[in-house]
């Protein structure tokens, strides 16, 4: 049993007078601890996947299993939960609150699913000493630079121990070597049993997957494996 | 599932944005803090008058009864032909409660007297400012639970004599004889020649309005003096509370006796006590607490839609905010908690604000005016409920259509 079963997956999309397919049928099947990066050029469909594999969305039509649970008809009370239990999102800005202080960004995702005070308090430290900033939990956003705000949003994907890390264009608004360094620190936590997903539309960033799936046109194009070694 | 730390960050996230947003913050809660601050204001300020009315009431003395020609809440545009000629209360029935009336153990008229441009009152170079002039019996300390200060009150044997004498209020002492002993002076009233035999004890003002300033002649004398001045005000007091009705009964067969009314009429004359002052009192109090509560609705509803109107600007501007909530687990009650919390956070620091404003305009008023006032905390947690509830009604639309958002779209929202 695969932890991502998709089947035929469509999504349209009603635009008043026409319709448009984001996806027309998408089969995939990605396997616990794998890491695997989504690519296409805009216009793909691979946000609109993205958002169905996040559970922030539900498709038109086909079937979409995470941990043997089907996913499409659930309402948006389910969904929420399943987002909060089983998938950590990396977004490309970011995406902290910023008010709130990097350690209670980490700790958000556990107030929602009601876990006490002490163990979320525990939990959102190890996260942070797991993406290297043990000692910037009480700073704001605005006083971190780009790179250790995505590894805030990195530790707040980590904390609730999801079944899915799923980033989406995670160095888009990162220079080049800051860039890598997320880079390095996914493919960390790859090695340390995660699961990863990246979407992307740069290759240098897809290719620290073990494998890749081209999208076009709301379509699997190819899928390419890394060679061993 | 909702957890009280997530009221806590509602209301600290509420509180951050007042602080960032002070000005706007401030022009929101202004409505709710001035309906608020006008209640407790309000409410300090005439229980407080309530409170000092009914202790005036009171002191007035106990057990007595008031007779007049008219019902004091009577309304003298609306006087029926009957009422317009009724006789007026005069010695006679003075005269008739003191012989037929076996409960009332005192009675004491007040037989005024004032001529064009008030009572002139002399003592030397020293005038009165024209004090109020009138005539009664002995039994008007008794009745009126006044004391004599200093010398002493007339008696049956001025009365006897018709005694050109007088007792002084605390006021008329002080204007006539600052340097002096008041008592066995002779002193000029109206330009005939009085002597003092007593100073009444001086009594606390009520409402700024002093009640020291006045001449009492005995009743005898008075009507000598101004045998044309009949019509009096009555007051005649019971030897206790339980003899009242008594007593009463006792004072409109009299009456009805002496001023001839046929036995199928009703009367002519009215007999009340404290306690109908009392009501009266209270029923005016109660029109001035339904204004209070129009004038703080109308604050506390602009302040609500102050709320509300900020609210809907702030789900709009953290759209992205509530997607990533959204994204990472929150449900749509989780979302709706924290507006709803949020919105009530603002009403209420507007309601804890009007309270202390509230207290703050009741004190000034009493710093300037002299009102009295006094605090309850019963209207305290009144206002601070109704802020409450403001922030709840002002905050729900605005809550749901926040948690109504929908993450995929607030996500790309920049």
């Amino acid at each position: 049993m695969s932890l991502i079963e998709v089947e035929n997956l469509w999504k349209t999309y009603d635009m008043g007078h026409e319709q448009v397919n984001a996806l027309r049928g998408v089969d995939m099947k990605i396997e616990k601890g794998e890491y695997v990066a989504i690519m296409g050029p805009s216009g793909s469909g691979k946000s609109t996947l993205m958002n169905l594999i996040g559970c922030l969305d539900t498709p038109s039509k086909g079937t979409y299993r995470l941990n043997n649970q089907a996913v499409a008809d659930l309402n948006d009370d389910e969904l929420a939960r399943i987002r909060n239990k089983e998938i950590g999102f990396v977004f490309q800005t970011f995406n902290l609150l910023p008010r709130a202080t990097a350690l209670h960004n980490v700790e958000l995702p556990l107030i929602y699913n009601g876990t006490s005070r002490e163990l979320r308090r525990e939990s959102a430290e190890r996260a942070m000493q797991i993406v290297g900033l043990g000692d910037r939990m009480t700073h704001r956003p605005n006083e971190l630079s780009g790179g250790q705000r995505q590894r805030v949003a990195v530790a707040r994907a980590l904390v609730n121990n999801p079944s899915i890390l799923l980033a989406d264009e995670p160095t888009g608004n990162l220079d080049t070597s800051t860039g890598m360094e997320i880079m390095g620190l996914l493919a960390d936590l790859h090695r340390s049993g995660n699961t990863l997903i990246v979407v992307t539309h740069e290759y240098d960033i897809a290719k620290f997957a073990d494998r890749i799936i081209f999208l076009r046109d709301g379509q699997i194009e190819k899928e390419e494996y890394k060679q061993a070694g | 599932m909702i957890s009280t730390v997530e009221i806590k960050d509602g209301i600290l996230l509420a509180l951050d944005s007042i602080r960032s947003n002070k000005l706007r913050a401030g022009l929101t809660i202004l409505g709710v803090l001035i309906g608020v601050a006008s209640v407790i204001g309000m409410a300090s300020i005439i229980s407080g008058l309530d409170k000092m009315v009914m202790n005036e009431i009171e002191s007035m003395g106990s057990n007595v009864l008031y007779v007049t020609k008219f019902p004091p809440d009577v309304d003298y545009d609306k006087l029926t032909e009957e009422e317009r000629n009724r006789k007026p209360i005069d010695f006679e029935a003075v005269q008739a409660i003191i012989d037929f009336c076996p409960s009332i153990t005192a009675v004491a008229p007040r037989n005024y007297y004032a001529p064009p441009g008030g009572n002139v009152v002399k003592y030397k170079g020293n005038q009165a400012n024209r004090p109020g002039m009138f005539g009664t019996l002995p039994d008007y300390v008794k009745v009126e639970n006044r004391n004599v200060g200093r010398g002493r009150f007339f008696n049956e044997f001025d009365m006897e004599r018709r005694a050109m004498v007088c007792v002084i209020g605390s006021d008329v002492a002080k204007a006539l004889f600052p340097h002096e002993d008041p008592v066995e002076k002779q002193i000029r009233v109206n330009s005939r020649q009085f002597r003092v035999i007593g100073v009444m004890e001086e009594k606390e003002p009520f409402l700024g309005e002093s009640d020291n300033n006045f001449v009492i002649l005995p009743y005898a004398t008075y009507e000598k003096l101004i045998p044309w001045e009949k019509e009096l005000f009555l007051q005649a007091s019971a030897a206790s509370p339980q003899t009242m009705d008594q007593a009463k009964d006792e004072i409109t067969s009299v009456l009805r006796r002496i001023r001839g009314v046929p036995y199928h009429k009703p009367d002519n004359f009215a007999i009340w006590t404290q306690d109908n002052i009392k009501d009266a009192v209270n029923n005016i109090t109660q029109y001035i607490y339904i204004a209070m509560i129009v004038i703080s609705s109308v604050g506390l509803m602009v302040g609500g839609v102050g709320v509300m109107n900020i609210m809907l600007v702030s789900v709009t501007e953290r759209t992205r905010e509530i997607g990533i909530r959204k994204a990472i687990g929150a449900k749509k009650l989780n979302i709706l908690i924290q507006f709803l919390t949020e919105a009530t956070t603002l009403a209420c620091s507007g309601g804890v604000l009007g309270i202390f404003a509230g207290i703050l305009l009741a004190f000034l008023s009493k710093l300037i005016f002299s009102m009295p006032f006094t605090v309850s905390i019963l209207w305290m947690v009144l206002g601070f409920s109704v802020s409450v509830l403001v922030g709840l009604v002002a905050g729900i639309y605005p809550a749901y259509k926040a948690a109504r958002v929908d993450p995929i779209i607030s996500l790309r929202y920049e």
